[in-house]
Formats: C-alpha cells, sequence, structure tokens
C-alpha cells in the first residue's frame, strides 16, 4: 500500500505534539502529503494518549489530481509504525489492536512510568514488565524495544528525540538519516541535546540486540573470619541472604550483635524457614531508628550518592535540607529503658518536652552546625542497646521467633506466613504504628485461634497491604483498629507487646 | 498567557488568494472567519476548541487590523447573547465553546437569539468533546438545533470543507434568518492539513456603523405578540428558505459510486472514517471511489426530504452512519421514508452499535453486518490477529507535577483523619482530578461554577459541614453568584474553597479576572477575596497552598468552627504548568549569562526510604516515583524523585505534616557559585570531609573485623 499509517502512543506531557510535528515535516520535505491529528483534553494531563499520522506520496496525488481520504485515528490492523514512549503504553497499544504482526514496525521504549495505581500500593504494586515484552515480540512484525529514558538521561535530550532517532535507525519509513537530521536542524529549537537524543536513538535502533538484560545486583564475599565460618556452615539457599543480614548489622550495630543474629538463625533447621528468617529477622534488627537514620545521613558516600540522583554537575555546590520529625516518643526511644519508660509515661514530661516536638525540624547535613547534631545522634550507636525502643523490639523480635520456631517442625506452612509477617512493620510515625498494629493483631490471633492455617494469615498479610484505612483487613481479622499514632498504644496484646 | 501560544502560526491568517495554507483545523477556522468578512468573534474555552480561543488571542492584532472584535467572554452565555448584534444588523459574528457543556450553558441566549431570528450571519462553532479522551456527559449537540431550530453542519473532515463550511454556514444564516451551528469533532479541531486560502475580507458594514446608527425592530424580540410570530416564521419561512439554499448550493454531496442497490448515508464529519473502514474491506481505494453510493449530509439539520427520498429511490437498503444518541437523524428518515410509502429498507443503529465513537473500527463491523446480509461481502474478507490482552495498568489523568492544587487535597485528607470523612461537593477544572487516585475526594459534580450550589441542600444543622470545592475559572463563569451569592442569601453554614491558581487551568491556561500577570488588552488582578467579601461573606481567609500546615490548620477551623455563617478559603499558588513555562527559560538564560542562580528539587533518601509509599498516597506527584529497593534485604520498591520535580516543596511538607519519615530532603543546586560560596562549601567541605573519614574509618574496621571487606 502506498499510504503509511504511523501511531504515536505516549503521555500527556512526553512530547508526543512535537514528535509528530516533525514526523509531518520529514515527510513533507521528501515528498509525501501528511496529515495528523491527536486528541489534547484531560490526557494532556499526565494521562495516555495516541497521536495519528498518515503520509501519502504527493506522486500518486499528482497522477490521481485528487486529494487522498486520510484517517484521523489508527485503525486496527492498518498501522505501519507505531511509536510507544513507554513500556506499559505499547502493551495499551497491543490491545488495543493496533499493532500486528504482519505489518506494524514498533519503536518502543523500555523504560516504565509508573501508573499511581501502580505506586500508591503499600507494597510492591508495579506490574510485570516480561509479559509485556514477550506479547510486544509476538505482535510486532519488527521491534525495536531499548530504554529510551537512559538515553534521553546520558544526552540531556527528549524523549521524542530519542523515538526519532530510533524511527530512523529502524529505517521502517523511507527517508535518509540526514533528512530526519535536517529536520531537527529547522525546527531551531534545543538543536545540539535533540541531535545527540537522536543519534543515540539511531544507533540503538540500527543496532543487533537492543536489549539489556538489568544487571544482577553484587553480592558479597566474607574473607575468613569467625562471622564469615558461621556462615560457611549455612545451607547454600541461606548463606547469601544471612550474609547481607550480618553486614547489615555490623554496620548498624557491631560483630557480636551480628552473632547474636547467627545464635538466632541457627536454631531454625527447615532451610526455607530458614532464608525467610534470615531476611526479616536482619531488617528487624536493624530497625530503623534516629541513631540509624543520622548515621545513614551523615556517611562520606553520601555526598556522592546524592549528587548522582539529583544529576548535579560535576563540582556544583548543593546543599540539602533534610526534613525531620521527630516526636516525643522518637526522644524516648533512645533514653536508657527505665527512664525512657517513665518518661514516656509521664504526662509532666511530654508536656514539658512537646514544645521541642511541636513541629517538624530541617537540618542542613553539608553544613558544619547540621552534620554535628546529625553526628551526635549517630554516635548514640554505643548505648542503643540499652535503649527503650531497643528494649521493645528485642522482645517483639523473640516473641516472634518463638512463634516461628513453635510451629517449624508441625506446621511448616504456618511457620513460613509467621515468618513474613514483619513485612508489614515499616516505615516511621504513624506509617510505622499501623505496620505494627496489624502485624500485633495477627500474632494474637495466631495466639487465640488453634486451627488458623497458613492460607488464613497468607490472606491477613495480603489484606494488610491492601489499604491504608484497612477496611479490608479490618473485616477479614474482626477486631478493631486501634487509631492511635502511638505504636505502643496501638499494638495489641500478644506475646511480644509491652 | 496560554499554554499555547500561536503567535508564529497565525502570521499564516495572512495568507492571500491561491496561497497554500499549512496548519491546524482551528487555525483553518479561524482563516475561514477572516476570508468570510466576520465582524465580532467572542466564545469561552475548553477541549477541543481551547486552541481556537488561544488562536483568536494571538490573532487580536490582525483581527483589529480587519476592524474585528473579538472578546473571551465571561461564560458561553456571554458569548452567545454576543450574537444579539446579529438579529438588528448586517454583522457576521461567530462565537464558540466546547459541546455540549458549553451549549447546555449558552441555550438561554440560544433559544432567544434563534426565535427572533437573524439579519447577519451568526455562526456557532461547536467542539464537540464526544468519544476517546472526552472529559464530559456523552450527549449530542443535535438535540439543540432541533429543539431551537438553528441549522447543524457537519463537515467532512479536511481543512477545504471545513473552511467552506465557515463560509458557507454565514451565507446559510443570513438566507434564512438563522443561527447556525457548525459542529467540529475533536480530531477535526486538531487535525493538520492544507486548503486553499483566499484574501481576508473587511466587513462592509462595520460595528461601528451599527454603534452610530441603531436599528430596532420590536418584532425580532421574544415577547408577546412577536414570540408567536416567530414561530410561524421559523416553519413558513425560514426552514423553506434554509432547504432551498442546501438543495441550491448542494451542501450535502452525493459520493462513491453513481449507482447500486445498497447505498450509505453518512454524517460529514465520519466520511473519513467510513472511507477508511470501505478501504479495509476492499470496497474503496484511498481517494474515496467507493463502490456503493453515498449520500453525505454536511447538514444534518434540517434533513432534506427531497435528497433522502432521490437517494433512496431504487435502492433495496440503506446504511445510515449517525453517532450518538439518540439516533434523531434515523428516526427522521424513517419517518420521511413512511410518509413517502418508500420500501426502501432503512438500517442504522441495528447494524452499528449505538454506543460511543463511531471509530473505523466499529463503522467497520457495522457496515459488514450490513455488507454481509446484502451479499456485497461474502466472508470476512481481513480481521486483526486478537492477542491475550496484556496486563497494562489504568492511567488516569492527574495533577501536574508541583501542582498547587495538590496540597490543598491533602489538608483535606489530613483533615478527614482528624474528624472523620465528610461531603466533598466538587466542581469542574482541573481540581475535579481529586476523585481519583491517589486522593479519592469528592462526591459529585454539577457543572462548572456550580461547586457550592451542589451543597446547597445541605443547608441543615448538623454533625460535620459540608465542603465544596470550585476553581477561579468556574468562579468567574458563574460560581460568584450561583454559589457564593446563593450561600449567603440562604444563609448556609458550609465551608467552600477556592482554587486561585492564576488561569483557568485546565482549559489551557487562559487569563482571567484574577489573573496575576499583567495583560495589554485586559484588565486582570481582580482579587477573588475581595469579589467574595463583596457579595456578603464574612469569614473568608486566604492561604498559600503549599504551606501545607496552614492549610491543614485553617481548614480544620474551617470545618469545626462554633462561629456560623458561610465560609470561603482561597487557596493561593499559580498554576505549575504555567509558571515553569515562565520561569524556566527565564532561569536558563540567567545561568547562561552567568548569574549566581539557584534551583530547588527533592529527594528522597533510598536507605532510610522503607517504601510503604505513604509519600505517594499523599500526593500523587509525576515526579514522585519508585525505583529498585537498593536494599538487597528488601523487596518493595523505594520512593524516588525524578528530575522533573520543579521543587515546590510538598511532598516535605507532607513529610512534617504527617509525620511520615525522615528520607525527604530538598536539594540546592547553586548555578554560577559566588567566591563566597565557594569559600563557605571548601571550609565546609574540609570539617566535615576530615570527620566523614574518620567515621568511616572506624565503620571500615569493623566490617573488616567482620571479614567483610
Amino acid at each position: 500500500m502506498s499510504r503509511i499509517s504511523i501511531a504515536i502512543a505516549a503521555l500527556g506531557g512526553q512530547g508526543g505534539g512535537v514528535l509528530s510535528n516533525w514526523i509531518v515535516e520529514l515527510a513533507e520535505a521528501n515528498g509525501f502529503r501528511a496529515q495528523y491529528t491527536a486528541i489534547a483534553g484531560v490526557a494532556q494531563r499526565t494521562g495516555a494518549t495516541i497521536y495519528a499520522i498518515e503520509l501519502f506520496p504527493e506522486n500518486l496525488i499528482e497522477k490521481e489530481g485528487r486529494e487522498p481520504v486520510l484517517a484521523l485515528m489508527p485503525v486496527a490492523g492498518d498501522v505501519d509504525i507505531c511509536l510507544a514512549s513507554e513500556l506499559m503504553e505499547a502493551g495499551r497499544a497491543v490491545n488495543r489492536g493496533i499493532i500486528t504482526p504482519d505489518r506494524t514496525t514498533l519503536i518502543a521504549s523500555d523504560h516504565r512510568v509508573y501508573a499511581i495505581g501502580e505506586k500508591e500500593q503499600m507494597g510492591d504494586g508495579r506490574l510485570d514488565g516480561a509479559q509485556v515484552r514477550e506479547a510486544l515480540k509476538k505482535a510486532s512484525k519488527k521491534l525495536v524495544l531499548f530504554d529510551m529514558d537512559a538515553a534521553v538521561q546520558k544526552t540531556s535530550s527528549v524523549i521524542s528525540s530519542v523515538l526519532f532517532g530510533a524511527l530512523a535507525g529502524s529505517e521502517a519509513l523511507p527517508f535518509e538519516k540526514k533528512a530526519y537530521e535536517d529536520t531537527i536542524r529547522k525546527s531551531g529549537r534545543s538543536v545540539e541535546s535533540n541531535l545527540a537524543g537522536f543519534n543515540l536513538g539511531f544507533q540503538n535502533a540500527s543496532g543487533t540486540d537492543q536489549h539489556e538484560i538489568p544487571t544482577c545486583r553484587k553480592g558479597i564475599s566474607m574473607s575468613p573470619s569467625p562471622l564469615g565460618d558461621r556462615i560457611e556452615k549455612l545451607p547454600a539457599e541461606t548463606r547469601a541472604i544471612a550474609t547481607y543480614g550480618v553486614h547489615r548489622l555490623v554496620d548498624y550495630q557491631d560483630v557480636d550483635y551480628a552473632h547474636l543474629y547467627l545464635d538466632r538463625l541457627e536454631k531454625f533447621r527447615d532451610i526455607k524457614i530458614k532464608t525467610e528468617v534470615a531476611k526479616y529477622l536482619a531488617l528487624w534488627m536493624g530497625f530503623e531508628d534516629v541513631v540509624r537514620v543520622a548515621d545513614l545521613k551523615t556517611r562520606l558516600q553520601r555526598s556522592v550518592v546524592v549528587a548522582h540522583e539529583i544529576r548535579a554537575a560535576e563540582g556544583q555546590i548543593w546543599y540539602g535540607h533534610d526534613y525531620f520529625h521527630p516526636r516525643f516518643e522518637e526522644f524516648t526511644d533512645i533514653l536508657p529503658a527505665a527512664l525512657g519508660r517513665a518518661m514516656a509515661g509521664s504526662s509532666v514530661m511530654r508536656k514539658i518536652f512537646s514544645p521541642l516536638f511541636s513541629k517538624g525540624r530541617i537540618i542542613r547535613p553539608k553544613t558544619i552546625v547540621g552534620y554535628f547534631i546529625l553526628r551526635i545522634v549517630a554516635n548514640l550507636r554505643f548505648m542503643r542497646q540499652r535503649s527503650l525502643r531497643f528494649e521493645m523490639e528485642n522482645r517483639r523480635i523473640l516473641a516472634w521467633l518463638g512463634m516461628v520456631e513453635k510451629y517449624a517442625e508441625n506446621n511448616t506452612a504456618l511457620a513460613m506466613e509467621i515468618a513474613k509477617c514483619p513485612r508489614l512493620i515499616k516505615g516511621y510515625g504513624d506509617t510505622h504504628a499501623r505496620g505494627i498494629n496489624r502485624f500485633s493483631r495477627i500474632m494474637a490471633a495466631i495466639e487465640k485461634e488453634e486451627k488458623i492455617t497458613a492460607d488464613n494469615v497468607a490472606a491477613l498479610i495480603d489484606a494488610a497491604l491492601l489499604g491504608e484505612k484497612g477496611t479490608e483487613f479490618n473485616s477479614l481479622i474482626g477486631t478493631e483498629e486501634i487509631d492511635n499514632n502511638d505504636s505502643r498504644q496501638g499494638e495489641f496484646t500478644w506475646a511480644g507487646s509491652s | 498567557m496560554a499554554e499555547r501560544s500561536f503567535k508564529k502560526e497565525v502570521e499564516k491568517l495572512r495568507l492571500g488568494e491561491g496561497d497554500e495554507f499549512r496548519g491546524e483545523g482551528i487555525l483553518a477556522v479561524t482563516k475561514g472567519l477572516l476570508q468570510a468578512g466576520v465582524s465580532y468573534v467572542g466564545g469561552y474555552q475548553g477541549s477541543p476548541i481551547s486552541h481556537l480561543m488561544d488562536v483568536l488571542a494571538d490573532a487580536e492584532d490582525i483581527m483589529n487590523e480587519l476592524n474585528i472584535h473579538f472578546e473571551t467572554s465571561a461564560s458561553e452565555a456571554t458569548a452567545a447573547a454576543m450574537l444579539a448584534a446579529s438579529v438588528n444588523y448586517p454583522l457576521r459574528g461567530a462565537v464558540t465553546w466546547k459541546s455540549t457543556v458549553g451549549t447546555n450553558v449558552a441555550s438561554d441566549a440560544l433559544a432567544n437569539v434563534a426565535s427572533g431570528g437573524v439579519t447577519g450571519g451568526a455562526l456557532v462553532i461547536v467542539g464537540e468533546d464526544y468519544g476517546e479522551g472526552s472529559s464530559i456527559m456523552q450527549e449530542r449537540s443535535h438535540a439543540f438545533a432541533m429543539k431551537s431550530q438553528m441549522w447543524l453542519l457537519d463537515p467532512r473532515p479536511n481543512l477545504t470543507s471545513i473552511v467552506d463550511a465557515v463560509e458557507t454556514g454565514f451565507e446559510l444564516s443570513e438566507s434564512s434568518n438563522t443561527p447556525v451551528l457548525l459542529e467540529l469533532r475533536i480530531r477535526a479541531c486538531h487535525v493538520y492539513g492544507r486548503f486553499t486560502a483566499k484574501n481576508n475580507k473587511r466587513p462592509d458594514f462595520t460595528l461601528q456603523d451599527a454603534m452610530e446608527n441603531p436599528n430596532r425592530d420590536t418584532s425580532r424580540i421574544v415577547l408577546p405578540p412577536a414570540n408567536y410570530l416567530h414561530e410561524h416564521e421559523k416553519l413558513t419561512k425560514r426552514l423553506p428558505a434554509a432547504i432551498e439554499f442546501i438543495k441550491s448550493r448542494k451542501l450535502n454531496e452525493l459520493l462513491g459510486a453513481e449507482m447500486g442497490d445498497y447505498g450509505i448515508i453518512v454524517q460529514g464529519g465520519l466520511y473519513n472514517s467510513l472511507i477508511r473502514a470501505l478501504e479495509l474491506l476492499g470496497l474503496s481505494n484511498s481517494f474515496g471511489e467507493a463502490k456503493l453510493p453515498i449520500y453525505v449530509m454536511n447538514v444534518t439539520y434540517p434533513v432534506i426530504d427531497s435528497e433522502i427520498l432521490d437517494f433512496a429511490r431504487d435502492k433495496k437498503a440503506v446504511l445510515l452512519v449517525e453517532e450518538g444518541h439518540p439516533n434523531y437523524i434515523e428516526q427522521e428518515l424513517n419517518m420521511i421514508l413512511r410518509h413517502a410509502g418508500s420500501d426502501t429498507i432503512l438500517n442504522g443503529k441495528d447494524m452499528i452499535t449505538d454506543i460511543g465513537e463511531y471509530t473505523s473500527d466499529v463503522i467497520k463491523r457495522g457496515f459488514e453486518k450490513f455488507a454481509r446480509k446484502a451479499g456485497l461481502l461474502k466472508d470476512k474478507t481481513f480481521s486483526a490477529s486478537k492477542f491475550p490482552p496484556i496486563k497494562v495498568p489504568d492511567r488516569p489523568a492527574g495533577f501536574c507535577t508541583g501542582c498547587p492544587e495538590r496540597p490543598m487535597f491533602t489538608a483535606i485528607q489530613l483533615v478527614e483523619k482528624d474528624i472523620g470523612p465528610f461531603h466533598v461537593s466538587a466542581d469542574i477544572g482541573c481540581h475535579l482530578f481529586s476523585i481519583l487516585p491517589p486522593f479519592n475526594i469528592g462526591n459529585t459534580t454539577m457543572g462548572y461554577g456550580l461547586g457550592w450550589a451542589g451543597a446547597s441542600a445541605f443547608n441543615k444543622d448538623a454533625g460535620k459541614r459540608t465542603l465544596s470545592i470550585m476553581g477561579d475559572g468556574g468562579f468567574w463563569h458563574n460560581g460568584l453568584t450561583s454559589g457564593v451569592g446563593n450561600a449567603v442569601f440562604n444563609q448556609t453554614d458550609n465551608v467552600l474553597m477556592i482554587v486561585d491558581n492564576n488561569y483557568t487551568a485546565a482549559t489551557g491556561g487562559q487569563d482571567l479576572l484574577s489573573s496575576m500577570g499583567d495583560h495589554e488588552k485586559r484588565s486582570t488582578q481582580h482579587d477573588i477575596a475581595e469579589a467574595v467579601k463583596g457579595v456578603g461573606v464574612k469569614w473568608v481567609k486566604t492561604v498559600r497552598t503549599y504551606d501545607l500546615v496552614e492549610m491543614h490548620k485553617t481548614l480544620l477551623d474551617a470545618m469545626t468552627t462554633k462561629l456560623r455563617g458561610p465560609k470561603v478559603i482561597i487557596a493561593k499558588g499559580e498554576c505549575q504548568l504555567n509558571r515553569q513555562r515562565r520561569v524556566k527559560p527565564e532561569f536558563n538564560r540567567a545561568v547562561l549569562a552567568g548569574k549566581r542562580m539557584e534551583r530547588d528539587r527533592f529527594y528522597v533518601d533510598s536507605e532510610t526510604c522503607t517504601g510503604d509509599h505513604s509519600c505517594i498516597r499523599m500526593s500523587g506527584c509525576p515526579s514522585l516515583t519508585l525505583k529498585e529497593n537498593p536494599d538487597p534485604l528488601k523487596s518493595d520498591p523505594v520512593a524516588y524523585v525524578d528530575n522533573s520535580c520543579v521543587g515546590c516543596g510538598h511532598c516535605g511538607e507532607v513529610a512534617h505534616a504527617s509525620v511520615l519519615c525522615p528520607s525527604f530532603s530538598k536539594v540546592t543546586l547553586i548555578y554560577n557559585p559566588s567566591s563566597w560560596d565557594k569559600i563557605k562549601a571548601g571550609i565546609r567541605a574540609w570539617v566535615i570531609g576530615n570527620f566523614q573519614l574518620k567515621a568511616e574509618k572506624k565503620r571500615q574496621k569493623r566490617l573488616e573485623k567482620a571479614g567483610l571487606v
């Protein structure tokens, strides 16, 4: 067919309009009649949208002496080229039927822009990208798929220029590379960065293997040491995670604390349970208190990591203003247990100290004062194991381990689910209180309910992660949620509660 | 300044006789108006005709040269009433808005102008927001044409046909003394194409002529006895005149094959989609040479009986392709055929679905049914391969990065945590995105500016107050009277929050009365708070939206104070989309010029983030997203601020206000640092660096001892 139909699947604000204009100009400068249209409605505000372009050879129009009738939207089975600026949008285009294996060249970016429905989940709500990649391969005649966002970052350009380059590289249109470059030059805006993005897009699309497999996480190896010897004796499946665990706890506290971790871990015989416990025990024993937060924020490497993430230029001066909102509880948490408990229980003390904790604080770790404030807090590590918070968490940990142990021999499945329960406890402030509340309610239910099964607990964990309001969880578990910011009051009575 | 500038494109409006015009449909319509010698233009923005208003605004200089008055009307009703100028004088006027919502607002004035009739051509350009991507209720503008008797043009969606329709629309209006609606579907509004231009025309009779030599005819005014006369005139004079004009000028077209047992009748706007469907079935080529005769209704109201009967004659069956519900045209065609005793079968919604947009896919499916029954197609000639659906996420529209409206809804979330859920009456505007995740706030929306009116029934003593939302766009559109005035008069005890973001943001950032920027052609900077006080509200508080703590406090106070009476909170914060468009180039220029500049952006510490995503649920900012957890022990992804962050500070405020977590950090990047900056940074880095090194050595020793290095 002489007509070329092109569809662009993009998100509002990604520059689909700019790309359409380039294609139109490119085609018109090279002997084609072009028509394009889009729906510029609310989709502009970050929603998904489709641009439609049709190209028709001028010489045919001249020969015929009349105008072709061009369509105003992509029709299923009638699209030659589909450009998608994001992985899921490519998937959506397949669902719409506009990508077909007999005809469509699909040029798509492999990166993800997460939708709000994926982002707002309390756990991991991201959809599986692998199923989409598989389907794209089957659905298209030719597939050009690579991480265009990475190319954008590398060249400080925009995704439309990378897509334009990939279109040129795919050779799906009968135009020379130079014609594309001329189009960008003619537009006269950000020509240099656009050309850089274009060229990277071109290279990626004309190369053979475009798809990069995400690199695996680095493992840590251990040199001979008493801790290392103990890890060697663990089953192979558990070793990697336990190494991370040991690393975390040495980093968090000291070598003895890591030995304590292994003492606790070694009690479990079942390999699966052992591995699961290895993970959550390390996380829990290394709970995030103010000491830990202050320590992380004052480390030597932090500046480098942050500078990279905020894309600071080489040597550029920048300052972080870190938001903290410590409450009276965080203060009593780090006091020695007896004192902390007395203070926390005293309404007089709470009143006296409350002005100090009534509002959020901003600390600048890259200023001398800011650094020292945080460093002093970080140095409280020496008294952490005597603190009120440590005492509380330790009691919970022991009780939880006890429950896993109780079922480890006779009801492995249930023990496994109990081992996973600490997943619910994370965050700070309200978030942490909510986690403790739900966790303790599940624990209390297991203690009370003789006949509870692994499936019951698994369902409870899923429900607990469903929403902040906890409607699903409340109806499933049948106990009332206590609405209180204080995790101590929000905690249900179970073996691990104070 | 609107979201998109057409300053460069409007130069195309100066093209003359024989020049080729290339551009967007909406720009072509403007050119059509200038070619037709229009005297005045007005309208109210909204997709898909926002760009038309923006083009007109940017073309004001050209229009002034041609002595044309352009007005950004206060509402569609204002715009429609503007057509009154064509009642007594031979002035051509055009108004435009989003339909059907705008036509709803305009219908009072439209009914009046349609009743009395016009002397000069009156054209109403309605942008039909129907089908995919639409943001409004799915209705047809067709009903308005029928009820007030205005002629409805629905031209084929190519620029030549659209521009022709503008000019013939005026002529049709003048020859039948009736206002004419020109219906443009959303894709046609934005279609890029070309047509051959003509010279622009200065109106012969000017607005000044009319003002200086007023002319009046009481028989044109809707008041007894003239209103009865109008009804007679409509049916006995104006309708026949219109039919005569439409027939003689051949506004409806006969295309495709000359003869055939089966034919198609199609609304002009759907012609291209129909041809593509036929082409895919092998029944047409790319140039529209179809194997069946096609009657194209470029005028969908009135229906020309004789043309329908001529087309149906000698045909076994005819398929009507009519988009939308109810099937007004199908009903009328059936009546025409029945009255004439024709036995031609009329198919329509029995073949093609009666719900939703008529895409080529939809038409093709329907036509295949018709054609197989008629024996025109044997087997399925074509079928798109079917794949099992891929699981993809919903992608609802949402607040932009750094949107000042986001903190309002976070504050509402916080107040709901304090006092429990309350009833929220929403309005029209970007703020209506609050009903979507992550905020999920808002019970109803009753129309533009009607946020507070939508809660007016809840005027009782109760344990909780209701909260209404209104944008500044809706406020000036009618909300000041229908909402605020009404609340004062009826002594409500409820709360209204007005979004004061300097623009009608949702329609593309057009200016309004309370815009803060200077505007050479409009009067701006009129304070909303003053207007609210002016109609009698005593409790008025203005809060900067990004100040979440203050916003939370003020809203909580409004919802719980013992003080009775209407309460209005004005939430102030410039639309970030427009702000960035203004500020970004300025910033880049300053950096290039070597000036010391600071830029703020946010950052989430992925080492302290625990992956609960509360921050996302309370903000929903597009720049606040996810990334893989760098901690090998954790599987849930951590929050991450991408480079599109504009540093509005909301996520930090949320972290403070709701005691979320210590992971948020505002980073200030310094460009072109001063010597003092460099000295300070040097000393700080040296002092801190030394201590950091010492601490790091200690940590490394610990790890070494454990065998971990």
